[in-house]
């Protein structure tokens, strides 16, 4: 398998992974990033999902997940149990944020956190020029019915960790276009470019 | 468990099995049992179906539930009405893929179809042991299929499968033998019964020891406890259905009557299928065997037995990786027993997968037809076959 067999934001969390490295992914979904990490770099994979259809798929395919409430399943591991845990696309689904990232620091090294950038244009065009709450690609629900409860910016994340005593050691901003496994990095103006903010955090 | 699931789905099978039979512990020998009796000579029936490669690395152990036997996929002769019990699950193409896996599917001791038991007859009288027979526990169950392992030449296992009581089984295996067992799919199981689920087992037992015919388990010369077992069985089957699944099979329903009769026959259709099941069950099983097991059971305590009351310490010794699963509508085995156990592995970092199936037939539904478990299970084993090559 390819790098660019994956989606192109986890291709990116994909090639931040030590090899041979214990990693734990909240909210892996069908499992594609963990079944890449198992198959090309060696890595003892832990999964965590809520819907058992994506459970199933991700046991198909060999993955170890458990079906479960990210919050609630990362509480029994023991500390420091993984180099790594893996949010990617949920931190926005969740409720209570703050507590999550401090149970991935917990149980794990490092972390990966990504998300939809809320500071992106076309977001602030819409609520500026229609006065109506947002629906983009990335954010595609209407505000009675979206899951995504904790929208933010990359600068609100950046500022987020300032105050939670978590360093960053890598980002990337990126933007997709219509094809998922294509993208670029955004160099310029980030939090007003790019679609998707990247983060691998820390410990001080 | 239920009878044998009654929707099998076409598909390719086994084909012909036979019943086969391994007998260890015969004299001077003895198998020493947990409580400290010991017995012999000991016999297990037991089926295979598949080939064993020539590393021996294939091979996958079926356990079977409270009322099953070891006849678990195909037939014993082709004019037979119905496969072994897990069919559906076990063969070419299947679940457990014969194509590929080694199946051994073991009896217990205790049980009446074809191991040893308390109707069996004790060498050294001459008759049949009855209530002389030994209480036996999970742990004495795994240790005589231990004996039967031996015997076949298999050191490690690649899977031990099991739902209910079998799923008992499966757990004792990882924590007696855990250098033998490289996987585990313990099924709408528990670590230990809960004060329902051993409720529910006494009154059955309460049923049959009521029955005068039961003659504190010394009948084999003379009539049987028929209606004590045939009540204990329709108990369980209460507890193996479900609210839902009672409400869409028969809801308030009558049975071959459009009006209530103001009498005490079997009116309501819900009735009628408990008792066509008792009347199903006293023709195959013997009353001594449902008290042996139903008991064996109760006595599991995974946790007492290997952790000094805890859970994760009991695990600690288990080496094998898991996939726990366990039904919606399971109210004999919650989901929250299973998340019990799951959270004690992942507590000892063991390579452990779970999965809750949303289904309504209750505790049952292990044993029917699921593409969902179908998938789980052959993602799984080959997961793990993989990782071995």
């Amino acid at each position: 398998m390819k790098l660019s067999d994956l989606r192109y934001d986890l291709s990116i969390i994909a090639s931040w992974i030590e090899p041979g490295s214990r990693v734990l992914e909240l909210g892996c979904g069908e499992g594609d990033l963990l079944h890449w990490l198992k198959k090309e770099k060696a890595v003892k994979e832990r999964g965590i999902e809520i819907q058992e259809s994506k459970v199933e798929k991700c046991i198909e395919k060999g993955i170890s997940v458990l079906q479960g409430d990210i919050n609630e399943e990362i509480q029994d591991y023991p500390d420091n149990t993984f180099d790594y845990a893996i949010c990617s696309q949920t931190l926005q689904q969740v409720f209570e944020p703050r507590s999550l990232i401090h149970s991935m620091m917990r149980v794990a090294k490092k972390g990966v956190v990504s998300f939809p950038n809320f500071g992106h244009y076309r977001v602030r065009m819409q609520l500026a020029l229609t006065g109506r709450a947002p629906v983009t690609k990335e954010l595609p629900y209407s505000w009675h019915d979206t899951p995504n409860i904790r929208v933010l910016s990359l600068l609100d994340f950046q500022k987020f960790t300032e105050d939670a005593g978590v360093k960053i050691f890598k980002q990337a901003a990126i933007n997709t276009g219509a094809n998922p496994r294509q993208g670029r990095r955004t160099t310029v103006l980030p939090n007003l470019l790019a679609t998707y903010g990247i983060f691998l955090i820390g410990k001080e | 468990m239920s009878e044998y699931t009654d929707s099998s789905r076409p598909g390719r099978t086994v084909g012909l099995v036979e019943k086969k039979t391994f007998t260890f512990a015969g004299p001077p020998d003895r198998l020493r049992l947990e409580s400290g009796a010991e017995i012999g000579p000991v016999t297990l029936a037991f089926e295979t179906c598949g080939t064993l490669n020539p590393d021996k690395t294939n091979a996958v152990l079926v356990l079977h539930a409270l009322s099953g036997d070891s006849h678990v996929a195909g037939y014993y002769d082709p004019k037979d009405a119905k496969p072994g019990w897990w069919d559906i699950m076990v063969g070419p193409g299947k679940g457990i893929d014969t194509d590929h896996y080694f199946v051994i599917c073991s009896n217990i001791i205790g049980s009446c179809c074809g191991s040893t038991g308390p109707a069996s007859v004790n060498p050294e009288t001459g008759e049949e042991y009855g209530t002389r027979f030994p209480v036996v526990t999970i742990g004495d169950m795994v240790e005589a299929q231990k004996a039967l392992l031996d015997h076949l030449g298999i050191d490690t296992l690649l899977s031990v499968i099991g739902g209910s009581v079998g799923g008992m089984q499966v757990l004792e295996w990882c924590a007696r033998f855990p250098e033998r067992v490289r996987s585990a799919v313990p099924l709408a199981t528990t670590s230990r019964h809960s004060a329902l689920a051993i409720a529910f087992n006494e009154v059955a037992r309460q049923a049959i020891m009521a029955d005068p015919n039961w003659n504190e388990g010394h009948y084999y010369s003379g009539k049987k406890p028929d209606m004590g077992l045939a009540i204990a069985r329709m108990i369980g089957h209460i507890t193996y259905l479900s609210d839902e699944s009672m409400r869409l099979k028969f809801g308030r329903k009558l049975q071959n009557r459009s009006a209530l009769s103001f009498e005490f026959g079997a009116e309501f259709q819900v009735e009628s299928y408990l008792q066509y099941q008792g009347k199903k069950f006293i023709e195959r099983f013997d009353a001594n065997s449902f008290l042996y097991i139903t008991k064996a059971a109760d006595y599991f305590d995974l946790a007492r037995q290997y952790g000094s009351g805890s859970l994760v310490k009991a695990f600690s010794r288990c080496r094998a990786k898991f996939l726990v699963v366990s039904y919606t509508s399971d109210w004999l085995y919650p989901t929250y027993q299973s998340r019990e156990m799951v959270k004690a592995m992942k507590k000892n970092d063991l390579d452990v997968s779970f999965c809750e199936i949303d289904a309504q037939w209750g505790h049952d539904a292990f044993l029917l037809p699921n593409d969902r478990l179908d998938h789980l299970m052959a993602g799984f084993l080959k997961g793990v076959f993989d990782e071995i090559e």
